[in-house]
């Protein structure tokens, strides 16, 4: 692989070289495994090995369940119930796998705000980028499928829902929404073929993720300090970086290991907590719930979904410019895609120089701003559509695209960035002599 | 002991729910204490039995249990019912065999029958579909700091009549202050001392509505007590495990952090 400077796998025993002549597949673990990692990564740097791990969890949970699960609307509810009660280890199975979605979205978010935060997003890594964009949508996909399965009332009104955004699509909506459901409703048809690409998205998402990694392996990692690792040698490269294998993969170990005590805290004693209730009364064509609601990890975007109704100025601007071909419920579809669009977009919106956030004084508070709107937006995503709610997501909303689409750009023009350590090296040293005191607890072995 | 307490949760249901209930009537739900609540808690295997014992005698008139099996009456961590006693409970009822094209008695293998009115709700999984109880700003705080849920709605409901009733489009509904529209198509089930309990404990409506609740969360959640020590097992390990690599991890970055700008670890 292309990128930071580093010793290479050489072969050594006659048995290894004969393999490596034939398939450098020793060598291509090793320089995965070796790769120069820049030594000043902060703890934000883990939710990777998080995510990794998530859709292995998914996938293999997923497998398992698939050979108890039936899918077919008469079946559906009843044995996902077989599954909870008969099947050895079968509630510990769906429980992981229900909450391991959403330990899945927490990471992925944490993840995507952290390459906002620092940069992660500029050149030379808006391909990573991109690709990470399309694994989220894909992950958003195979979660909103993943849902339907159990064929719960939520299951069943979610995906009606959901499935109408596509029906107001102007001209071809109808025709669309008609074969993804596969038939005029939600009914039997849509549970299989949901079930098919349910089965089928995970592994895209694992090819996308070797892209991913391929990609960012290529350019080298971003860090917090946003400043590119020296490449000119070796020697220099190596001042600046480690390798992955042992300090960075024992470290990913260690938070691995404490978030997921706490992800089994959930499923052992809470793993009903995150979903809705709801989803345990088989689905009923003929009963509408209260509230339909969606998962929590859809919440921001649904708000925004929902924020853009007739009464809103710039719906009704575009109804009139369009000759009505925009109306209220296009729109905000069209917002609710579009909100993710911009954000995949970042590289191109955003204008400054500097990479990090940590050397950008203004930046940083229109930063926290969003990630605030983004809690806001997922709370009045799970109100109810009326009072002062309403209000509350269009400002939201609002901010979301003013973040990517003026702020961004119009900040790099006007602030004025801070001074950025000369390399990643300065600034571990910095780094380190602030809380080096501290640290003197440490046994001075040498290093063995 | 008993906490009436109102929850704004109920007040969004109740206002979203459009036509069906009136605007801003919330249930009142009593904070029960119930034996499997906390990280620790498990089901009172005796409370279970006697739960069946009311579900037996008043509710399975009419309410099924259409995903729970004899044989589960049987398990560890259930109402944990001898072999025998299991046999001859499945016997009580009577299932239609496709084979024999005719009823037969069932056996523990069968399941429990459906529900025998058509607008009879199946409890199976009732106290789990009715735990929606999520407090101010619906983060679910109730559910999640006062382990507020299904069988608290169950048990309140059951206890919740007022003696109240009305005629609406010729049905008769009766008034609950659980209930979260007021009025419902359920009668009053328990008026105390509806069973005899073969443990003594004397049969309030309370205390049939609490066992009741808690066979029914049983139901609901079978696996409950297992997944609990499950769930400790794998934080116990975690935990230890977190703290080993906390450990390794400090110890393998020590030389680089110690050490002089520019050295290569030591390999």
């Amino acid at each position: 692989m292309a990128g930071i400077p580093h010793d290479h796998y050489e072969p050594q025993s006659s048995g290894e070289k004969w393999l490596h002549r034939r398939l450098p597949i020793v060598g291509l673990l090793y320089d995965t495994l070796m790769i120069p990692t820049p030594k000043n990564l902060n703890w934000m740097w883990i939710w990777g090995i998080v995510l990794t791990f998530c859709l292995a969890l998914q996938i293999v949970t997923g497998i398992v369940l698939v050979m108890h699960y039936t899918p077919d609307t008469s079946l559906a509810f009843a044995s996902v119930e077989h599954i909870m009660r008969d099947v050895n280890g079968g509630y510990m199975l769906r429980y992981l796998h229900m909450n391991g979605a959403s330990l899945f979205f927490i990471a992925v978010y944490a993840h995507i705000f952290r390459g906002l935060y620092y940069g992660s997003y500029k050149e030379p890594r808006e391909v990573t980028w991109i690709i990470g964009i399309l694994i989220y949508v894909l992950m958003m996909g195979t979660a909103f499928m993943g849902y339907v399965l159990p064929w719960g009332q939520m299951s069943f009104w979610g995906a009606t829902v959901i499935t109408g955004l596509f029906g107001a699509i102007p001209f071809v909506g109808d025709t669309l929404q008609t074969w993804l459901l596969g038939g005029p409703a939600v009914d039997n048809y849509t549970l299989t073929r949901f079930f098919s690409l349910h089965y089928l998205l995970p592994f895209l998402i694992a090819g996308l993720v070797i892209v991913h990694i391929w990609a960012f392996h290529t350019t080298g990692n971003n860090n917090p300090t946003g400043v590119e690792v020296r490449r000119g040698s070796k020697e220099e490269a190596a001042k600046d970086t480690l390798p992955f294998w042992p300090y960075y993969v024992i470290k990913d170990l260690f938070a691995l290991a404490v978030i997921l005590a706490v992800f089994f805290a959930i499923v052992g004693f809470m793993p009903n907590y995150l979903g809705h209730p709801d989803n345990y009364i088989e689905a009923n064509p003929l009963v509408t719930p209260a509230h339909i609601v969606p998962e929590w990890y859809f919440l921001p975007f649904y708000a925004i979904l929902r924020a853009f109704d007739g009464e809103v100025w710039v719906v009704i601007a575009a109804n009139w410019i369009t000759g009505g071909i925009i109306d209220a419920k296009f729109f905000g579809v069209l917002a609710m895609f579009g909100a993710i669009a911009v954000m995949a977009l970042a590289p191109w919106l955003d204008t400054s120089s500097v990479r990090s956030g940590r050397y950008r004084p203004m930046f940083k508070w229109w930063f926290w701003l969003l990630v605030v709107d983004f809690f806001v937006l997922m709370w009045v995503g799970a109100m109810p559509a009326e009072g002062i709610y309403p209000y509350i997501a269009l400002l939201g909303s609002a901010y979301w695209f003013a973040y990517f689409l003026v702020i961004l750009p119009l900040l790099g023009v006007i602030e004025k960035p801070l001074p950025q350590p000369e390399t990643i090296e300065a600034d571990f040293e910095a780094h380190k002599s602030k809380t080096g005191g501290t640290k003197t607890v440490v046994s001075p072995t040498p290093a063995e | 002991m008993i906490r009436k307490i109102a929850l704004s949760a109920l007040t969004a249901f109740g206002l979203s729910a459009g036509g069906a209930f009136a605007a801003g009537e919330a249930g009142h739900i009593t904070d029960y204490d119930f034996s499997f609540e906390g990280p620790f808690g498990t089901y009172d295997q005796m409370q279970l039995q006697r739960g069946l014992q009311v579900y037996t005698e008043i509710c399975s008139a009419c309410h099924g249990l259409q995903y729970v099996s004899f044989r589960a009456l049987g398990y560890e961590g259930g109402p944990d019912l001898p072999d025998d006693q299991v046999r001859a409970y499945a016997e009580f009822y009577e299932v239609f065999d496709e084979e024999l094209d005719d009823f037969r008695p069932a056996t523990p293998t069968d399941y429990f029958p459906q529900s025998s009115l058509e607008n009879a709700p199946d409890l199976s999984l009732m106290a789990k579909a009715r735990a929606g109880f999520h407090g101010p700003y619906g983060l679910g705080l109730n559910q999640l700091f006062k382990g507020m849920g299904g069988p608290e709605y169950i048990a309140s409901l059951l206890t919740g009549y007022t003696g109240e009733e009305k005629e609406e489009a010729g049905a008769v509904l009766y008034e609950n202050e659980a209930y979260p529209g007021t009025y419902l198509a359920m009668g009053q089930p328990l008026w105390g001392d509806d069973v005899l309990y073969e443990d003594g404990t004397e049969a309030t409506i309370e205390q049939q509505a609490k066992d009741v609740a808690a066979f029914l969360m049983w139901t609901a959640e079978p696996q409950l007590n297992a997944r609990k020590e499950s769930g400790f097992i794998a934080v116990l390990f975690l935990t230890v495990l977190s703290v080993l690599l906390y450990l390794t991890n400090k110890r393998i970055w020590a030389p680089i952090k110690k050490g002089k700008a520019g050295t290569t670890p030591a390999e």
